[in-house]
């Protein structure tokens, strides 16, 4: 049942991970081909954050393994982790960017962290990455003066400041406007594309993840219930499958959360 | 019955767990060091933050309890015909206990909070966390710095608060009262002993900067990233530093003066 | 944000302003420096008994503080307890007939040593000997000896 692709940059066997009694996964098989942009999708709460997390090492799974470019995550020591880690960016769903710098400083922080460039040079790569986002301009000004949609196409430009081999984005559509939307949207697609990256995308905003993934995987209840391509899913038979990206409010998942019958809970005293 | 032992049992659990969390803080921490003395701006801007920000707040409160003292112990002393005496007993409250332990006080209601706040804060806005996938520990960058900088801020403010305490006695016995001014100085020096005095209330100052940084980043670090979990996380970094610091009084001055 | 230059000046005063507070403690509150050191002499006494005396007690003449007691040691061929004393070197004139005596300042207060010049032309020089002294006034004696000569009196107060 499970396709799986040549070479995959990121693959996910049996992972399985519990936050105190409450299953998040529960054995899932991810690939991430190369190259491609890879939608996550599923309701709030299934453990997307968690899986980008369990990604770049920063929880361990009680079981299975992930295994990014030929290695295991969580088999490395800290320091091969660290190097790891400087390969992938992350887009953390608030922005994540560090309050008390400048939009340039924060840019340039994991240069300065770990390129051991020159000032000039890093100067130059900073604007070069907040020109790719539009915000040359904005350089000069703190995180707190900057909109949402702004904060996140900074915490964007940081985070392929190295030039990673993937990008991962958490949920990085929520609470923005169409426009911002729409930038995003398409800085995604071309950051991808013309750097040759890897992109993971966790949403559960599905028509926007859906017009820029190459492939999509749909999980709930700590399974994989759907992957494919964006026809192959948006065309699912699976009912469920077919509410969730339909956003249907009746379906396999009920409207009402189960209850006693209305009529005797208004008629009890 | 059952459940109340049941309750007990964990609640003594998990008091074993924060504390063994705390604990491994340290270690972490002091491998960041080497990291720090390599940017020492760093480390300056937390002693900014800490120590400077603190001072005008230490700086007053010394020369009030010191002003308290002068009238006090006059009052006091006076019955007796000993106000010359006026300047030991200030100097002695002060440099042996008040000093340190008022000072701490505050320390851990202006810094301590403040340290805690941020710390959840970075926390709860992932920042934290983003540091970590950009390959920067975030133990090494962001509480090492805060740790040193608390550490060495806590005697210099505990002895401002000493000096201009002693000043502040000295104003309100000698200036306002009519306390001899050389017996107020010459009885001081006379009966004050650097190694037994001072130095004690310095190392009581050192301990009590050690744990009421280590509490407030601890705190922090560990706050449950919410607003209302970085909320109780500051309330906690000051009672249980006040707590501890007036509890490490008694032990140390025990240890110390027994 | 303020500027680094800003922050390091700043840091720099606190750090200046803690040191010098410290320093203030040391030298003007406690007795870090002895207040004496290399400017002063020592004198040494014998007392029958030293009562209370302190090291660091104060050393007068005429009421006027002129040094201190730097130590207090037991001789155990003569039983007597011998104080060097540490005068400050202004007061390099002190006569060598001078009485040393061992005095309590008010009724509860520590006890120090008052020195009472004699009229020798000749001053004490470095660790020469305080000849004459008079030891503490010691309770206990003072009433013992109080009741002895009630008793001898033939009188009963009691």
């Amino acid at each position: 049942m499970h396709h799986s692709f040549p070479d995959p940059l990121v693959s996910i066997r049996g992972l399985v991970y519990r936050r105190g009694d409450l299953v998040i996964f529960d054995g899932v098989d991810i690939d991430i081909p190369r190259g491609k942009i890879t939608a996550v999708m599923g309701p709030s709460g299934t453990g997307k954050t968690t899986l980008l997390k369990l990604i770049g090492g920063q929880l361990r799974p009680a079981g299975g393994r992930i295994e990014v470019d030929g290695v295991d995550v969580h088999r490395l020591s800290t320091r091969d982790l660290y190097r790891l880690r400087m390969r992938m960016g992350m887009l953390f769903q608030s922005g994540a960017l560090l309050t008390d710098l400048s939009v340039f400083e924060n840019v340039a922080y994991p240069l300065r962290e770990h390129s051991g460039l020159p000032e000039s040079m890093i100067r130059k790569l900073v604007l070069l990455k907040l020109e790719a986002v539009g915000l040359r301009g904005a350089r000069a000004l703190m995180p707190a003066e900057l909109s949402g949609g702004m904060a996140r196409r900074v915490a964007l430009a940081r985070g392929i400041a190295l030039d990673p081999m993937m990008m991962m984005y958490d949920e990085p559509f929520t609470g923005q406007d169409p426009i911002s939307m729409g930038v995003l949207l398409k800085l995604i697609r071309v950051l991808n594309d013309a750097s040759r990256m890897t992109s993971i995308v966790v949403s559960h905003d599905v028509r926007e993840t859906a017009e820029i993934a190459d492939w999509i995987y749909v999980i709930s209840a700590g399974k994989v219930v759907e992957h494919g391509d964006r026809e192959a899913v948006m065309n699912s038979e699976n009912a469920w499958t077919r509410q969730f990206m339909n956003g249907l409010p009746d379906g396999p998942v009920p409207f009402h959360v189960a209850a006693t019958p209305l009529r005797d809970d208004l008629l009890a005293r | 019955m059952v459940t109340m032992l049941a309750q007990l049992g964990r609640w003594g659990l998990n008091a074993v767990q924060r504390l063994g969390l705390a604990v491994l803080l340290l270690p972490a921490m002091a491998a960041g060091t080497v990291a720090l003395l390599r940017r020492p701006m760093l480390l300056l801007r937390q002693i900014f933050s800490i120590g400077v920000l603190t001072f005008s707040i230490v700086a007053v409160a010394g020369v009030f309890v010191g002003m308290v003292l002068g009238l006090q112990g006059y009052y006091i002393l006076a019955q007796f015909a000993a106000e010359e005496a006026l300047g030991v007993m200030v100097a002695a409250s002060l440099v042996r206990e008040l000093g340190p332990v008022v000072t701490a006080l505050l320390f851990a209601g202006r810094a301590g909070s403040a340290l805690t706040a941020e710390i959840g804060l970075m926390k709860a806005t992932e920042q934290l966390s983003g540091l970590e996938m950009m390959a920067v520990n975030p133990i090494y960058r962001v509480l090492t710095p805060r740790f040193w900088a608390g550490f060495l801020s806590m005697p210099l403010l505990a002895a401002v608060f000493s000096a201009l305490g002693v000043m502040g006695g000295w104003f309100v016995g000698v200036v306002l009262l009519g306390v001899d001014d050389g017996s107020y100085w010459t009885q001081m020096v006379l009966k004050i002993d650097f190694s037994d005095d001072i130095l004690n209330g310095v190392i009581k100052s050192v301990v009590f900067g050690f744990v009421c940084t280590w509490i407030a980043l601890y705190q922090g670090y560990h706050a449950i990233p919410t607003s209302a979990g970085v909320g109780q996380a500051t309330t906690r970094t000051v009672v249980l530093s006040s707590l501890v610091v007036l509890g490490l009084d008694f032990l140390l001055t025990a240890l110390m003066f027994g | 944000m303020q500027s680094n230059r800003t922050i390091e000046v700043m840091v720099g005063t606190f750090i200046l302003a803690g040191l010098v507070a410290l320093f203030f403690l040391a030298i003007r509150v406690s007795n870090f420096s002895g207040e004496l050191g290399s400017d002063s002499y020592p004198l040494t006494a014998r007392f029958d008994n030293v009562g209370g005396l302190t090291e660091r007690a104060k050393v007068t003449i005429a009421g006027v503080r002129v040094g201190r007691v730097e130590s207090i040691r037991f001789d155990p061929a003569t039983f007597e307890a011998v104080v060097t004393l540490r005068i400050d070197n202004r007061y390099n004139q002190i006569p060598d007939d001078t009485f040393a005596k061992i005095y309590t300042a008010g009724l509860l207060g520590e006890q120090y040593i008052g020195l009472d010049p004699g009229g020798s032309p000749f001053p004490l020089k470095p660790g020469e000997e305080v000849v004459y002294t008079q030891s503490a006034l010691v309770l206990e004696d003072m009433i013992s000896q109080f009741l002895f000569s009630k008793a001898e009196g033939g009188s009963s107060g009691f």
